[in-house]
């Protein structure tokens, strides 16, 4: 399913990440957020941001694990649990902020 | 999981040419994010895997090597090089990667999880596994 953002049409796989990530921009988070009904927050980006600086440093996407484990330690421990994680990412932390960030699906992930 | 098992991911080739090491690092991915006990191991042409500075630009590769920095964030405890294959191809652990690992609850550091060791260690290495891959 191809997703439109800003007059521009951006191949995407059958589970909705995008193909190039180079096509990712802010707008593109916006996008897949607002099909889920969702509106980004402040919180949302700090993921969402940090997510890319992870992939842009290591060149994968984080497992969930490893995901909470670095946010608790980057951005303070109330933020590096499942629970407050899955509460602003509702569909799961890994698969949806990945998703929102431009990354591919992380490695074993179901 | 209660009953963790040892795994020894042991990758000889080369990182690019052939899909071995990427499909090697994918597997330890998986298997660490599942709480097992992983270890890997370079021998012969494996080493490469671990060298800084590559660039892949000119074969249309993913560069993955930065990928084995974070290792110790997916609680890879120990990354064995064998001596002698660093040593035939003239290099030494200054050419490798750094990978750090950190208990993120008790603060405890180490710097460097990657250790140079010769056969008979990597010999026992193995031998005390209870899987071994072999890439």
């Amino acid at each position: 399913m191809p997703i439109e953002v800003n007059g521009k049409t951006l191949e995407t796989d059958e589970e909705g990440y995008l193909v190039n990530l180079d096509d990712w921009e802010p707008a593109v988070a916006e996008a897949m957020a607002k099909e889920d009904d969702l509106e980004l927050t402040d919180e949302h980006w700090e993921i969402i941001n940090f997510l890319r600086e992870y992939y842009e440093e290591y060149q994968i996407a984080p497992a969930v694990r490893v995901l909470t484990k670095a946010v608790g330690k980057r951005l303070g421990k109330e933020k590096g649990n499942s629970k407050y994680l899955y509460g602003l990412f509702p569909y799961g932390p890994g698969k949806q902020a990945c998703r929102y960030a431009g990354l591919p699906k992380p490695t074993g992930c179901v | 999981m209660s009953d963790k098992k040892q795994f020894m991911f042991l990758n000889r080739r080369a990182p690019y040419g052939t899909i071995y090491a990427w499909e090697s690092l994918e597997v330890v991915l998986i298997a660490a994010a599942f709480e097992q006990a992983v270890s890997l191991a370079f021998i012969d042409d494996g080493v490469f895997q671990l060298v800084t500075g590559q660039d892949t630009t000119g074969i249309g590769m993913k560069n993955f090597s930065p990928t084995y920095k974070t290792l110790g964030d997916y609680e890879v405890r120990h990354i064995y090089v064998d001596k002698d294959s660093l040593e035939a191809r003239g290099l030494t652990q200054d050419d490798l990667q750094v990978v750090p690992w950190e208990d993120w609850e008790t603060e405890e550091t180490v710097d460097n999880i990657v250790e140079v060791v010769d056969s008979d260690k990597l010999a026992e290495l193995l031998e005390a596994s209870d899987v071994v891959f072999s890439f």
